[in-house]
C-alpha cells in the first residue's frame, strides 16, 4: 500500500500574466489503507491537491513524500469525473489498457467484480453514465493500485446511481485494502465513505475530522446528520451561535 | 418500396434518353443512345482495348495515391506529434498547398514530358494535401484528457500513439482519405486528357477525333464508376475501422 506525506505544499497557476494562488501551505499525512475525503467549495483547490498527488501538476513549494510498501500494490491510479474511457476500445479493452500480459482475463475478472460482465464486449458509448464510471473503476482496480485517487468520480451521476456506486466503492475498498483519496463536493458522500474528512478553504486545511461511525453507514442516523451539519456549517461559514436544528434541516437537505 | 424509390428518376432519365435517341430527337453526334454506349463497351472489352486502358489508369492512380498519400500521412503524423516539426514545416506546406496543382501541368510536361512520371507526380501532389491536413488536424484535436489518462495509466509513447492518438485521429484521417480519392480521379482525368498515349482519358480523347461519341461517353461513365468504387471501398474500410463511432452504430448513417 502507498501512503504519502505533504509538507507545506504551495501551488499557484499563471493565467494571462496573473498568478493565482490555489494551494497555500497544506500539511497532510495519509496512512496506509486509510480512506480520506477532501471536501470544499468549487475552486477551493481540492482537485488541484489531488492532481499534485497524481503527479499531473508540479508542486511549486514544499514536499510530497510517498512511502511505497511491498512490491505489490504500489501503483497510483486516478479515477476521473469524466470516465475518460476510450470510445474506440470495447469495455474490456478499456479495462485492459496498459496491462502487459493476461489483459483480457484480468479485465474480465475485475468487470465481474463491478458487475459489468454482460457489457464487456460493448462500446463505451452505449453505456449509461453509471456504467461508464464502473468501467473506469474497474480500469483503475485492474492495476491493483496501492493508492487510488478519486476526483469527483460520482459528480455527474444521478442521486440513486451515486449511492449504489458509493456502496460499490466501499465494498471494494474493504475487500482490496488500498489507500484512497476522494475529492468530492458532496458532504454526505464523504461521510458515507471516508475514515477522515478534510475540509479545504482558500487553499488551506480548515477542518480535519475523523468519522467514527460503523460501516456500512446509515444516512438517516442522527450521528450521520450531526456530522453532516457540522461540516456543512463549516463550509458555509456559519457561526456556532446562529445554528439551530430548525435551520439545519433544509441546509442539510441540499446536499 | 424504400429501396426502389431512389432509382425511379435515374431509370426514367435513362429510358427517355434511349427513346429520344432512337426517335431521332437527340442526334448521335450530341449524345449517343445508352444502348450504343453499351455496345461500345462490349466491343472494347472484346478487343481487350478497354482493359488495357483501365489498367494503365488504375496503375497511375494507385501509384500516385500511394506516394502522395504516404508523404501526406507521414508529414501529418510528424507535425501533429511534434510541435517543433509543425513550427518548422506547416507554414511551408500550407503555402505550397495554395498553388492549384493542376496549374503546374505545363511545367510538369516540361519536366517529365508526357510519360508516366508526369501523371503520377500530379496525382501524388493532388492527394497529398487533403491527407496531410486531415491527419494533422485529426491528431491535434485528440482530447487532451485521454492523453492525460493514458499517462496516469502508464502507457509509453508508442502505446500512447497506437492506442490513443491514432484511433482518435482516424475519423478525421478518413475524411482526408475520401477527399484525396476525389482529387485523385480529378487529377488523373485532367492529366490523361491533356497529355497521354494510354489510359481512359486518352481513349476518350482519341475517340473524339473520330467522332465516336459512344466511346467518349463510355470513358466518362468509367471514370464515374471508378470514382464511386474507390469511395465505396473507403466507406467499407471506415465502417470496419470506426465501428465504435456513433455514426456507424446501428441505426446511424
Amino acid at each position: 500500500m502507498v501512503t504519502f506525506q505533504m509538507e507545506n505544499i504551495h501551488k499557484s497557476f499563471e493565467n494571462h500574466g496573473l498568478s493565482r494562488k490555489v494551494i497555500t501551505g497544506i500539511d497532510l499525512e495519509v496512512q496506509a489503507g486509510e480512506f480520506v475525503a477532501i471536501v470544499g467549495r468549487s475552486g477551493c483547490g481540492k482537485s488541484t491537491l489531488l492532481r499534485l498527488v497524481a503527479g499531473l501538476e508540479q508542486i511549486d513549494e514544499g514536499q510530497l513524500k510517498f512511502h511505497h510498501g511491498d512490491e505489490k500494490n504500489n501503483g497510483i491510479r486516478v479515477m476521473f469525473q469524466d470516465s475518460r474511457l476510450l470510445p474506440w476500445r470495447k469495455v474490456w479493452q478499456n479495462v485492459a489498457l496498459g496491462l502487459k500480459k493476461d489483459g483480457k482475463s484480468k479485465a474480465e475478472q475485475v468487470l465481474e467484480e463491478v458487475g459489468l460482465t454482460p457489457w464487456k464486449e460493448d462500446w463505451p458509448l452505449v453505456l449509461s453514465g453509471g456504467q461508464r464510471q464502473r468501467v473506469a473503476l474497474a480500469r483503475a482496480l485492474v492495476h491493483e493500485p496501492g493508492l487510488l485517487l478519486l476526483d469527483e468520480p460520482l459528480g455527474a451521476l444521478d442521486a440513486l446511481t451515486r449511492i449504489e456506486m458509493q456502496q460499490l466503492i466501499e465494498r471494494i475498498w474493504q475487500q482490496r485494502h488500498f489507500t484512497a483519496l476522494l475529492v468530492t463536493h458532496d458532504v454526505a458522500e464523504a461521510i458515507a465513505l471516508a475514515d477522515r474528512i478534510i475540509l479545504i478553504d482558500e487553499g488551506k486545511i480548515k477542518l480535519d475530522v475523523a468519522v467514527n461511525l460503523s460501516r456500512p453507514r446509515k444516512r438517516g442516523s442522527s450521528a450521520f446528520a450531526e456530522l453532516e451539519a457540522k461540516i456543512l456549517n463549516e463550509l458555509l461559514g456559519l457561526e456556532e451561535e446562529t445554528r439551530s436544528p430548525q435551520h439545519l434541516q433544509p441546509v442539510a437537505g441540499i446536499s | 418500396m424504400k429501396r426502389v424509390l431512389p432509382w425511379i428518376i435515374p431509370v426514367l432519365i435513362l429510358l427517355f434518353w434511349q427513346w429520344g435517341a432512337s426517335w431521332g430527337w437527340i442526334s448521335a453526334r450530341t449524345l449517343p443512345a445508352p444502348l450504343d454506349v453499351l455496345k461500345a463497351f462490349v466491343r472494347l472489352v472484346k478487343s481487350g482495348e478497354l482493359m488495357d486502358h483501365m489498367q494503365v489508369s488504375f496503375e497511375r492512380a494507385s501509384i500516385g495515391f500511394a506516394i502522395g498519400g504516404g508523404i501526406g500521412f507521414l508529414l501529418g503524423l510528424v507535425n501533429g506529434m511534434f510541435p517543433v516539426a509543425s513550427r518548422l514545416l506547416d507554414s511551408t506546406v500550407q503555402m505550397i498547398r495554395n498553388i492549384p496543382h493542376l496549374a503546374l501541368i505545363p511545367l510538369v510536361i516540361l519536366w517529365f514530358g508526357v510519360g508516366e512520371e508526369a501523371k503520377i507526380f500530379l496525382v501524388a501532389l493532388g492527394v497529398m494535401f487533403p491527407i496531410y491536413i486531415n491527419t494533422y488536424h485529426g491528431i491535434r484535436q485528440v482530447d487532451g484528457s485521454y492523453i492525460e489518462m493514458a499517462k496516469v495509466y502508464g502507457l509509453n509513447t508508442w502505446e500512447l500513439f497506437w492506442h490513443v492518438i491514432l484511433p482518435g485521429a482516424l475519423p478525421s484521417i478518413f475524411v482526408g482519405l475520401r477527399f484525396a480519392l476525389g482529387f485523385m480521379w480529378l487529377t488523373l482525368i485532367v492529366a490523361e486528357t491533356i497529355a497521354a498515349n494510354a489510359g481512359i482519358g486518352y481513349m476518350a480523347m482519341n475517340a473524339r477525333e473520330f467522332m465516336q461519341t459512344d466511346v467518349v461517353v463510355l470513358g466518362i461513365l468509367l471514370y464515374a464508376l471508378l470514382g464511386k468504387g474507390a469511395d465505396v471501398i473507403a466507406h467499407l474500410l471506415e465502417k470496419s475501422l470506426l465501428k465504435w463511432h456513433p455514426n456507424f452504430q446501428k441505426g446511424g448513417a
